[in-house]
């Protein structure tokens, strides 16, 4: 790719990013309730006092310089404090960023494992029994309410086979010391087995609750791909060539057949953003989803609205990873 | 005498029109039209739930708390599946719960798809500064996740279900105004439309009659398939409590209700789960069938 086809893709998130803020900013505007009094509620403030915090807080000022003030502190990660843990919203929510970066990475590696090999496979074996199943399989996938099959998992493997835990992220006998905060990792870098199967057993069912649907998505894409790649000229030649089958399919096919699957992935790690919200409150994982959705319900707007940014940000910035992974990874695309 | 048809019965004979065609394929796709046949019964459900249910949603009794369905022990064939923590019939709040999922998916996706169709249509045949404006909006809202921006809007409105399908369609209508701008997009170009313009029709009646009507069915198939969307979607929203409120009868609040039972009452969260389901599969099944029979170029 061209460092200058590059350098314009780049500059056209710089709309996308205002537009972005501008949204956010808005909806902590109609926001009916005063931050303000929110904030004093449990405290016997005089309107003197509320007066000063609502100046020293910037609120009296017009709706223009303040958007001027939040996209300056937000460039800068300055949130405002979060009412509820009287802490910067910045450190809370960096404090719960690891158990969701963990468990996204644990969901999008187990559905790129199944989706696939299943999709590969449904490609070489078109309209056969395998093909049919994954269809219907990636059906169920795509038709799951998340939430419900968390719960129906957790009934299933945490109460009645009791093999895995009902809720958290590890236990508290397990305590290693942090290296790169996500806890599978650090009790192998930290030579404590135990805790790595005890931090595993935790991951397994919430990253399978969030997998699943992108799996099935993955999957059709895959088998699509495949499809196309096994028609295409160049493979006929190899078969020409007298190359082996399985060389053809999984060295010469498959590294073609990956490019859609991988833009996909990409993309998708963003909607599994969505989904972390739901299915960290059923697993109680005691993640950024998890924050928020506590936050809403004590109406900590500045937390709220710091993680609906940062959440769209980062979607915004998958996007454009995933265009540009699409055209290194596949030189025939131009941007 | 021979039988000579007449001329008005060879052709009602010979030409169907392109949907009566596509009607003819998707009934002949037995599974797809049984899917079909599955969503009208949860609709039917729906209208007609007061004489349905076999008991008041709503009606609470301590005698009857966490009662299991009726296979189980001390379950009864009058409460088949067994009630809920303040002893309701969960069947009698499932066939009640699927007025609000129907009810919030159609009118999010029609409302949604009106306004999707006159902005798409706007953006892709006025072009100009008007398709900038629009084309804008819509990449700003494709930057956010969808549940999340749904969840942070649900936080500053507050519960509801006015506010649910506001919440839904402010980002929803996205789908069909891209849909609609990239097949308008094709459309101005060809033959028909530089007729009517070469005519001197007027640009409403261009767009409207003319466009439209050739436009509508890959736009149709997509918001069948967005419906299943949008249902799984309210049902999120009202599991993690900021949708539908109690005691309304809703899919994703009965299994939150749920979740506090599943040490000893699994069916409280499992049998509404099964009713969202069975609705979101019925639809995904029933619209793959109906993209394939209208837009056949899609099926591999």
């Amino acid at each position: 790719m061209k460092p200058l086809a590059l350098l314009g893709r780049t500059l056209q998130l710089v709309p996308v990013l205002l537009g972005v803020s501008v949204i956010v900013f808005v909806m902590m505007l109609l926001t009916p309730g005063d931050p303000v009094e929110i904030m004093l509620a449990d405290q016997q403030a005089t309107p003197q006092q509320v007066e000063t915090m609502r100046h020293d807080m910037g609120l009296d000022r017009p709706a223009l310089e303040r958007f001027g003030v939040f996209l300056g502190n937000a460039a800068t990660g300055n949130f405002g404090l979060s009412f509820f843990h009287r802490r910067p919203v910045f450190d809370v929510i960096a404090e719960r960023l690891p158990a969701t970066i963990e468990l996204t990475l644990a969901a999008l590696l187990l559905a790129l494992v199944i989706a696939i090999p299943l999709g590969v496979i449904a490609a070489i074996k078109k309209n056969s029994l395998v093909d049919r199943l994954a269809a219907v399989g990636s059906l169920f996938g795509i038709s799951l309410p998340g939430f419900w099959f968390g719960i129906i998992l957790i009934i299933l493997f945490a109460v009645h086979l009791k093999i895995l835990p009902v809720a958290g992220r590890m236990d508290f006998a397990c305590e290693v010391a942090p290296v790169t905060y996500l806890l599978t990792i650090d009790s192998l870098l930290r030579g404590r087995p135990d805790c790595f199967t005890n931090a595993l057993s935790h991951l397994v069912l919430p990253a399978l609750t969030l997998a699943l649907p992108m799996a099935a998505v993955l999957t059709r894409v895959q088998r699509t791909a495949m499809i196309e790649v096994l028609r295409s000229d160049y493979i006929t030649f190899a078969e020409a060539k007298g190359l082996s089958r399985r060389r053809i399919l999984w060295r010469h096919a498959l590294k073609n057949a990956l490019v859609p699957t991988v833009t996909v992935a990409a993309i998708e790690t963003g909607s599994l953003l969505g989904g972390n919200m739901v299915v960290e409150t059923v697993f109680g994982w005691p993640g950024l989803g998890r924050l928020v959705v506590e936050s809403i319900f004590v109406r900590n707007y500045p937390l709220v609205q710091a993680a609906v940014l940062f959440y769209a940000v980062t979607y915004v910035l998958l996007n454009f990873v995933a265009d540009i992974l699409y055209t290194v990874l596949n030189p025939r695309v131009k941007l | 005498m021979t039988a000579v048809p007449n001329d008005a019965a060879i052709v009602r004979e010979r030409i169907e029109s392109p949907t009566g065609q596509s009607l003819r394929r998707f009934l002949a796709d037995r599974f797809s039209a049984a899917a079909m046949g599955i969503v009208l019964l949860f609709v039917l459900l729906a209208v007609f739930a007061p004489f349905i249910a076999p008991h008041d949603p709503y009606e609470t009794d301590l005698f009857r708390r966490l009662q299991p369905p009726a296979w189980m022990e001390g379950g009864e064939w009058s409460f088949v599946l067994g009630c809920d923590g303040l002893g309701r019939d969960i069947l009698s709040r499932i066939i009640y719960g699927a007025r609000v999922s129907i009810t919030i998916g159609l009118a999010v996706v029609m409302i949604a798809t009106v306004i999707g169709i006159v902005l798409g249509l706007a953006a892709g045949y006025l072009r100009g500064w008007v398709d900038i404006v629009i084309s804008r909006i819509v990449d700003i809202l494709l930057g956010f996740p969808y549940l999340i921006f749904a969840i942070a809007l649900m936080a500053m409105m507050g519960p509801g279900l006015k506010n649910i399908i506001l919440a839904l369609v402010l980002k929803e209508w996205v789908v069909p105004a891209r849909v609609v701008r990239g097949e308008v997009l094709a459309a101005r170009e060809m033959e028909y439309v530089e007729a009517a313009r070469a005519v001197g029709a007027p640009r409403r009646y261009i767009m409207f009659r003319e466009i439209l009507p050739n436009i509508l069915s890959p736009v149709i198939v997509v918001s069948t398939i967005r419906m299943a969307h949008v249902i799984i979607l309210e049902a999120s929203l009202s599991f993690l409590g900021i949708g539908v409120q109690p005691p309304t009868a809703s899919w994703g609040s009965m299994v939150a209700d749920g979740r506090a039972f599943v040490l000893d009452a699994w069916w409280v969260s499992t049998f509404p789960g099964l009713a969202i389901l069975a609705l979101v599969l019925s639809i995904n099944v029933a619209s793959q069938g109906l993209r394939d029979a209208f837009d056949p170029k899609f099926s591999d």
